[in-house]
């Protein structure tokens, strides 16, 4: 176990990393360590959480606005928006039971420097699109803003968002600014039952393509429908293919109806109501449908209409069972435990049918031995690593984390 | 108009020009090179008029391939290069320079692709930003940023500017809606980054990129979202006795849980303006209008206007005119997208782009109003309420020297006067050549360091679009801890 180090001021935290730069010392950075096992492991004597930088510092509802330190619980941050009839719209998503980390305890810096958005990004954006500002600690110890808390906003480059997805790999984020949204008045659900992929993304891809701000549109295989909470749902035995609207009520009735005329061919779509809505959108939210075992668990990023046969190229090679999120463009695939972790299988497959693979559950040994994250084309490498080196020269700052070197 | 100061043009490549000139016809032929005075004379500037600069040479490659051969070759002989879409910039983001190579990327505007399933559209970037619409809206779609000049102005300019438009609201900006492209780097690299899928691999660099105002390479395609087209919208326009009571039934709109599709506002001087030049039949005897657009099934609008409605009474609108046919809806719009137009035919102006959180209006509106006053000057405002960017239009007369000059000062005070409030110098313009200098008002040392840094890693000799975005004094800084450093 390494020192974990837990600073409570941004002095202290540019101290601290003054100090392991000096040293070349590695620090794992770290907010509530709930996606602790994802990525390739760190190889250092010293943790930085950033778990005691917590607290909103800002929050205009009427600007849709909201400041928090880097290691405010996302739980508090969404309780808080609640309050007020607001939300995170990217729905972030909690990886944490899927890899068995401490399930709803990530902080709201970590969602932005990992970037993972759940079933709402497809009609809102990710988490990178709702960033407007962050300030933190780069590995040269210096301390630095980007962006700010107004919506519009050009002056300068968009270090924020560059910042997101990064995993920690560049700068410790101290405190995030992002947008918010208001809870719609109501949601419903449209499920159609035992669709096989391919025909399930197709309709997805049409219901995205109608009027009606689908904010939902994923296909979860009969295998991983079993594993729902909802009892209706669990029992059928069937695939589960299912729509979201969300709008003020009668909204949300006409949109339906709409929805469903326009995807009659595709039989005779359920209708959960609103508080049933919640539930399944929920249990997708923290993966529960993904739950941690010994297999391996791929996500991975493609265009919507070619999911299903990137899927089926890699059933050729091993059994695989999928959630679709994002109309199919967001294949979360778990594959039997392997010394390689099927990985040149999956990549061939991504490369042949385009877009890209992350390895999210592994033994700790297989995430050292593979490529975690999607490899790097020559010169995105060659950007990547003078990014690296940009921010943090010395390369302290969760060194390997997601490439070998940056 | 106190100008900044721009870099002084290097004497060997001047002397060399010829030399240059034809080697890049041999590069890409000489009808892709313009050389003579004339021809070059016409991109000496861009929308932010008052720089001229008449450029060393100009060249409209036809491909990708082209634009890497003339990188290249600018890099190998070290030659500073502008990139270019249509010129529209208002912060003179595509101002040239005497001993630079302008690449204009006019030529190449094609549709690569359409793909209405996966709700994607593959352009070349010196497509329109309307065109890039048209070439969707027969099937119901449209692309979401919208940008007023979105006639002339091109997909590569507004990825360089990270552009936005009244529409943004709901939609996001430029860099909220592009999923992947094709950069040239400047030594002549071609990067593909991104594409037709979402949550682009490793680092965000669509990011770093988009907004980077054609310093980190010339972005030449791109794959972009389409949205389908909402059934219908319609505008309600709200007349305020102040600009206070205004801002203040804006930010209730908001709270309220509805998020129009735009929110305009406009103050007495503009919308004076506004309706004697297109007849909008806006109210004249109202302090602030309010154009407040919803959009969703018919019947869904007119809930959503009505909520407006009961939303505004607590603020006492004087005028309530709720669209009730496209024909009134156009006539809203007219007099708002004329505004500025309808401003510049009556005075020449100078327009502000600063941002500002929307609880701060009021008194906002009021000390731009002092500064302006405090330097004899007029204002307009005009500006897009709900993401509290502010186009204040400061009004001067060009010829003479002494207005000109102030009004560039009282522009000065008002963008400090934005980022004082907690909001920034640049909404949707970008910093260009115009605003580079108030840099240091918003951002310390350390952070123009992290930009710069970012700006070396994708154009490590600094010839792209040179002279832009950072103070002078701040770059011959970093370059001096550079050469420290190694």
């Amino acid at each position: 176990m390494s020192d974990l180090q837990k600073p409570a001021a941004d002095w202290e935290l540019q101290f601290m990393v003054a100090g392991c730069a000096e040293k070349r010392l590695p620090i794992e950075i770290v907010g509530a360590g709930s996606k602790r096992a994802v990525g390739r492991p760190i190889d250092s004597a010293i943790t930085i959480t950033t778990a005691s930088l917590r607290g909103i510092t800002l929050y205009e509802p009427s600007e849709l606005v909201m400041t928090a330190r880097a290691g405010t619980p996302v739980s508090h941050v969404e309780a808080e928006l609640a309050a007020h009839g607001q939300m995170l719209a990217f729905e972030p998503i909690d990886v944490a039971p899927a890899v068995g980390g401490p399930q709803g305890a990530q902080t709201i810096g970590a969602v932005f420097a990992t970037n993972l958005s759940g079933a709402r990004r497809i009609q809102v954006g990710a988490a990178r699109d709702h960033l407007l500002g962050i300030k933190g600690v780069n590995g040269r110890a210096e301390m630095f803003q980007s962006g700010g808390r107004v919506m519009k906003n050009v002056t300068g480059y968009d270090v924020a968002r560059g910042l997101t997805g990064s995993w920690g790999t560049l700068a410790v984020l101290t405190e995030v600014t992002f947008k918010v949204l208001p809870w719609p008045e109501t949601a419903a659900t449209i499920v159609y039952l035992g669709l096989p992929d391919n025909l399930a993304v197709e309709l997805l891809c049409a219901a995205m393509a109608q009027p009606v701000e689908v904010s939902g549109a994923v296909h979860l295989q009969a295998p991983v429908a079993a594993r729902l909470g909802h009892s209706g749902l669990k029992s059928m035995g069937k695939a589960v293919t299912a729509l979201r609207i969300e709008n003020f009520s009668a909204a949300v009735a006409g949109r339906s109806l709409k929805l469903k005329e326009a995807l009659k061919v595709y039989g005779k779509g359920l209708e959960l109501d609103h508080r049933e809505s919640l539930e399944f959108w929920g249990e997708l939210r923290r993966l529960s449908v993904m739950p941690n075992r010994q297999t391996l668990l791929w996500r991975i990023s493609t265009k919507p209409t070619t999911a299903p046969k990137l899927v089926a190229a890699i059933k050729r090679y091993m059994p695989a069972e999928a959630f679709y999120d994002w109309a199919g463009g967001l294949i979360w695939l778990e594959v039997p435990a392997a010394a390689d972790a099927g990985t040149a299988e999956i990549r061939r497959a991504a490369a042949i049918h385009g877009g890209h693979a992350t390895l999210i559950r592994a033994e700790p040994a297989v995430r050292a031995a593979v490529e975690v994250f999607q490899p790097l084309s020559p010169p995105v490498e060659r950007l990547t690593r003078d990014l690296k080196a940009a921010f943090d020269p010395a390369g302290i700052l969760n060194p390997g984390r997601m490439y070998a070197n940056v | 108009m106190s100008l900044s100061r721009l870099p002084e043009p290097d004497r060997d490549v001047l002397a060399r020009s010829a030399a240059i000139i034809k080697d890049l016809e041999q590069l890409i032929g000489a009808d892709a090179v313009i050389s003579e005075e004339e021809g070059r004379r016409t991109f000496e500037t861009d929308a932010l008029t008052v720089y001229r600069r008449v450029p060393l040479a100009v060249v409209l490659p036809r491909s990708t391939e082209e634009v890497a051969k003339v990188l290249k070759y600018c890099h190998e002989q070290r030659i500073k290069v502008v990139p270019r879409g249509a010129g529209t910039s208002l912060s003179g983001g595509a101002l040239p320079a005497e001993d630079a190579v302008v690449v204009a990327i006019s030529r190449m505007n094609r549709v690569l692709d359409v793909d209405l399933a996966n709700r994607i559209i593959s352009v070349e970037t010196g497509i329109t930003n309307l065109g890039v619409t048209q070439a969707v809206e027969a099937e119901g779609f449209f692309y979401a940023p919208d940008p007023s000049s979105q006639l002339a102005c091109t997909i590569g300019g507004n990825l360089a500017m990270n552009s936005g438009g009244a529409h943004c609201l709901k939609y996001g900006v430029t860099t909220n809606n592009v999923l992947g492209l094709r950069i040239v780097l400047m030594d002549g690299e071609i990067v593909e980054i991104g594409g037709p899928h979402l949550d682009a691999e490793g680092y965000d660099l669509l990011a770093l990129i988009v907004g980077s105002e054609g310093q980190f390479g010339i972005v030449t395609e791109a794959t972009l979202r389409i949205l389908p087209k909402a059934e219908s919208a319609r505008p309600i326009l709200l007349g305020f006795e102040s600009s206070e009571a205004a801002g203040r039934c804006v930010a209730a709109i908001i709270a309220s849980g509805i998020v129009p599709v735009a929110i305009e506002f406009m103050d007495k001087p503009a919308i004076a303006v506004a309706e004697a030049y297109a007849k909008a039949g806006y109210p004249l005897d109202v302090e602030a209008l309010l154009i407040v657009e919803v959009e969703g099934a018919p019947e869904e609008v007119s809930r959503l206007l009505g909520d407006i409605v009961e939303i505004a009474k607590p603020f006492r609108p004087k005028v309530v005119e709720m669209s009730s046919s496209p024909e009134q809806s156009a006539k809203i719009w007219k007099g708002r997208k004329a505004a500025f137009g309808a401003i510049g035919r009556i005075s020449d102006y100078y327009c502000m782009d600063g941002t500002i959180p929307l609880s701060r209006l009021p008194e906002v509106l009021t000390r731009i109003s002092e500064i302006c006053a405090s330097h004899s000057l007029k204002v307009a405002n005009v500006f897009h309420a709900g993401d509290g960017n502010l186009h204040p239009l400061i009004l001067y007369d060009a010829n003479k020297p002494d207005e000109a000059q102030s009004a560039a000062l009282a522009g000065a005070e008002i963008l400090k006067l934005c980022v004082e409030v907690g909001g920034c110098l640049t909404g949707e313009h970008g910093v260009g050549i115009e605003k580079r200098d108030l840099m240091g008002v918003q951002f310390s040392d350390a952070d123009l360091a992290v930009q710069m840094r970012i700006r070396s890693v994708f154009d490590p000799l600094w010839l792209l679009n040179v002279g832009k975005v950072f103070p002078l004094d701040a770059i011959e800084g970093q370059a001096t801890q550079t050469t420290r450093a190694a």
